[in-house]
């Protein structure tokens, strides 16, 4: 497959296995952060949002 | 003098239509931003040819070249869209300044997380206090204290203003990122793209890069909007339009 012979040629990465998994790992959990805190803000500010909304109801 | 602007640049600066608009562009740019990283990643991990000095380490190169190209684009945008906010009081512009200051950061972090990890087998050390990678420690600060300006006062538009003023007084870091390679003696290599030139890897190495980079371009455009999306919500909660939103929800 490709550059690497086989499949644990492919996760050796000669002897640089470590750094580069650990790099795209890094990447990875960084992307999933991310698009996690968009998700986590919104939905934070639509409860906020409706108790305030709630709120201004009863009191009319 | 009153300057006349295009009718799309007042829209622009309308909430609601900036929050309709992104609504449409948004799921496109998610499905370039995953096809193309997902292509990028797989064709730099294992079909392009190890570097004949660095071996396969220099497979970083296609998280560490997109996240720092990134980091600085991010800085742009976000003291020029305050600038625009600063001149014009236009509020999305604020908006937009604000969201990119975390992903920027994020972006910061990763470029400098994957090349110390680069460095300790090319360098044989993760860090050293050389011109690029301390601008680019700098670049990271700025976007920290961007952050913290933004939430550090009681009104909304004060903390947009000193946090513009901030990052328009930090681009003279973009220009020593960029040139810090050449001022200065370094470990760091030079940079891989340039404008006028050839690049001087074969098209199997920086073909996928070229993916990866505008794979995180779209990636962060989905980020971008997304975020400025809630803040707008979150100005705007005061009008008809976003309260209609909320009990939807």
């Amino acid at each position: 497959m490709g550059h690497f012979a086989s499949f644990s040629d492919f996760l050796q990465m000669g002897k640089h296995g470590l750094y580069v998994w650990l790099s795209y790992g890094i990447g990875l959990i960084v992307i999933i952060y991310n698009i996690w805190s968009v998700y986590w803000d919104r939905r934070q500010f639509f409860r906020q949002a409706k108790r305030r909304l709630k709120r201004e109801k009863r009191s009319v | 003098m009153k300057i006349k602007f295009p009718k799309w640049f007042y829209q622009l600066a309308s909430p609601r239509w900036f929050y309709d608009i992104t609504s449409k562009l948004l799921p496109w740019f998610a499905i370039a931003a995953l096809l193309l990283m997902v292509i990028g990643s797989v064709w730099g991990l294992a079909f392009a040819p190890a570097d004949y000095q660095q071996g396969n380490s220099f497979r970083i190169i296609y998280i560490h070249v997109p996240t720092a190209i990134l980091a600085q684009s991010c800085y742009m945008l976000m003291a020029i869209a305050g600038g625009i906010g600063l001149i014009w009081k236009i509020k999305v512009a604020h908006v937009i300044a604000k969201s990119c200051a975390p992903i920027g950061a994020s972006m910061a972090v990763l470029a400098l997380v994957t090349g110390a990890i680069w460095g300790k087998p090319t360098w044989g050390a993760w860090w050293v206090w050389d011109a690029r990678l301390t601008s680019m420690l700098v670049l990271f600060f700025l976007y920290i204290g961007v952050i913290a300006l933004t939430s550090a006062f009681e009104h909304i538009a004060s903390g947009d203003k000193a946090a513009a003023v901030l990052a328009l007084v930090g681009i003279v870091n973009i220009p020593i990122i960029k040139y810090s390679v050449e001022w200065w003696n370094t470990l760091h290599q030079g940079a891989t793209f340039k404008v006028t030139e050839k690049p001087a890897m074969p098209s199997e190495m920086w073909i996928p890069l070229l993916i990866m980079i505008i794979g995180f371009y779209c990636f962060f455009a989905v980020l971008l909007m997304s975020r400025a999306r809630t803040e707008v919500l979150r100005r705007e909660s005061k009008t008809d339009w976003v309260k209609l939103l909320v009990e939807r929800y």
